[in-house]
């Protein structure tokens, strides 16, 4: 094949933006996994969960995806509130976490899943905005709204998460838990209480995406395996608990399977993405960015 | 050895009589729903090994099934062995991607080699949909002679090669419980680095665990296109297998050996009679739910139960 650069460059760009979806992703499980240290192995289903609701509430409410992902998110708030409040009450307070704390993960992902098959059947739903066909165009270069908005506002969600972990004091404590919970206590503030908060938030990024999603590309209930792999290996590369190393590695990661997609077809994707986790908990499980422990 | 005698002897009557049995009943049917719970016998006895004894999850039961799967259907087309090769390929294979997992990410904490199995599934199912030669998405077929001398029928011989294999596996189960590996690997579970710091070789241990766990498991799926008579994708790759092969060994008593026997027994029974009522995906979330209720508040299981707390 001869080499292409205005293809090259495109699968480039192209990746870019797909990363941004992949960052909104990610930056969930970085308060969540990297944070808080629960593996919520359930947070790409619950990503497709908000990817349906989104369908669901925008075809009833004639909203755009976007919107009604920004509208819903409260809800699953609380909803990520329930599920740290059963999680903390049967193992986090009595240390069973290892084992019986990913099965319940595993079983909760995997109720969610069968349930969105039971409610809306296996085949793919969408929703498009009124942007999906347009594409803006630099030079050689494609620019699809379709793409670019969900990354702009996926890039808007991390940044304004960003702001509330370094400006606010409720941030600051969200940190402070991830450093060391027991110090927390010490000073009057309840270190449940504070990943509670934390896990609500994580759940509420969770369906944004599911919103940037819907945008992306159609959603399945199966939509959500797929990115088990993404976004946990992007959440390592990134250094776990950073969210500015998140968005460089999902960038980076958009990239390279993008790049692979364009020159050996996109049905080869996800093995890029079991690949990279493979190769970076080998050689770098600090993360690209991170410092080594 | 008296009491392994025991085991082996009584384990070899209750096969003999399930066999008897269902002659008796002289129902094909009785074959396929005794396969359906046996093959999940083997699955949910492989699990323990890593699961149960050394506390490292595996959730990607349904990709080290649809290796051994997908083993035999190579073996198969290529050099036009049956069955039993097969098996013993799906083994060899499943086994090494066991090992080569396990190599790559169990010096970190547990839930990295967790995550690598769960994603793993998704891997494999991208190879063989991609893989022409074992017939890609469309599937692939096995055809298969009617009837075999020494059985009755065809599905009497399959069931009995399951039944066979879950022997086995629950012997080895026992075997590895019994022995300086299993209580190596316990060790392991309660405390890593204290195992570590007495000189019990965590490393070492955990990749015999791995391999051992994923090769049952491949063999568990070697059967399989035999069984069905076509393959896809979907089908071996199936969310339930992944699912049942930890809800049964936790639902039953994970880290027993008898745990996972009675979790699948009673778990796939179940499956077994309630798709015949209802429809499947609303078992399979039965199943989800019986999980998460289950670790939640009978964390031991249902031999749990029996037995005082330690």
């Amino acid at each position: 094949m001869e080499f292409d650069l205005s293809l090259l460059l495109n699968g480039i760009v192209s990746g870019l933006l797909l990363g941004g979806l992949y960052a909104a992703a990610a930056s969930g499980l970085a308060v969540s996994f990297g944070m808080l240290d629960i593996v919520n192995i359930a947070h790409p289903a619950l990503m497709v969960t908000g990817a349906f609701t989104v369908v669901v509430l925008g075809t009833w409410l004639g909203l755009d995806p976007l919107v009604v992902a920004v509208l819903q998110a409260p809800l699953f708030y609380v909803f990520g509130i329930g599920i740290y409040n059963a999680y903390h009450h049967f193992f986090e307070k009595r240390g069973d976490e290892a084992l019986q704390g990913l099965a319940f993960f595993f079983g909760v992902m995997f109720i969610i899943e069968v349930g969105l098959v039971m409610a809306f059947g296996p085949e793919q739903r969408f929703l498009d905005p009124s942007y999906a066909y347009t594409t803006w165009r630099i030079g050689d270069i494609d620019l699809p709204l379709r793409m670019l908005v969900p990354g702009l506002f996926a890039m808007a969600c991390i940044g304004g998460l960003f702001l509330y972990l370094h400006r606010s004091f409720t941030g600051l404590a969200i940190a402070a838990v991830a450093q060391d919970a027991e110090a927390l206590r010490l000073m009057a503030i309840d270190p449940v209480r504070i990943k509670r908060l934390a896990f609500g938030i994580s759940i509420a990024l969770a369906s944004m995406a599911g919103g940037a999603l819907v945008v992306v590309q159609p959603v399945e209930p199966s939509s959500g395996q797929v990115f088990i792999g993404r976004v946990f290996a992007i959440c390592i590369m990134g250094g776990m608990a950073s969210l500015p190393g998140c968005i460089m590695a999902a960038l980076l990661f958009g990239v390279v399977e993008n790049v692979t997609a364009t020159f050996f077809g996109p049905s080869w994707s996800p093995a890029v993405a079991f690949g990279w986790l493979l190769l970076v908990l080998a050689f770098r499980p600090q993360g690209l960015f991170g410092k080594a422990a | 050895m008296n009491a392994n005698l025991r085991f082996w002897l009584g384990a070899a009557a209750l096969g003999l009589a399930l066999v008897a049995g269902l002659r008796l009943l002289g129902n094909d049917y009785g074959y396929f729903a005794g396969y359906f719970v046996l093959q999940y016998v083997v699955l949910a006895g492989a699990w323990n090994i890593l699961g149960g004894y050394a506390g490292y999850v595996n959730f990607g039961a349904a990709g080290f099934m649809a290796a051994g799967a997908y083993s035999a259907i190579v073996v198969r087309q290529w050099l036009g062995w049956d069955l039993i090769p097969g098996i013993f390929a799906a083994a060899v294979v499943a086994g090494l991607l066991g090992l080569g997992t396990g190599y790559l990410t169990l010096r970190l904490k547990g839930v990295y080699f967790s995550i690598a199995t769960l994603c793993l599934a998704v891997v494999l199912q991208t190879l063989v949909v991609n893989w022409d030669y074992v017939g890609g998405s469309r599937g692939a077929y096995i055809i298969h002679a009617r009837d075999i001398p020494p059985f009755n029928s065809y599905s009497e011989m399959l069931f009995i090669v399951m039944l066979a294999l879950a022997i086995i596996t629950t012997g080895i189960g026992r075997a590895v419980e019994m022995s300086r590996l299993g209580r190596g690997l316990q060790a392991i579970r309660d405390n890593e680095r204290a195992a570590e710091a007495v000189g019990v070789p965590t490393l070492r241990l955990k990749l015999v665990a791995t391999t051992l766990c994923g090769a049952l498991m491949g063999v568990a799926g070697a059967p399989l296109p035999y069984y069905s008579g076509y393959l896809n994708p979907e089908a071996a790759f199936s969310l339930a297998y992944a699912v049942n092969a930890i809800a049964m060994p936790l639902i039953g008593g994970a880290g027993t050996w008898a745990g996972p026997v009675i979790g699948a027994v009673l778990l796939a029974s179940l499956q077994q009679a309630a798709t015949v009522t209802i429809s499947s995906a609303l078992n399979l979330w039965i199943v989800g739910w019986m999980l998460v209720i289950f670790v939640a508040v009978a964390p031991r299981g249902i031999l749990g139960w029996f037995r005082k707390r330690t």
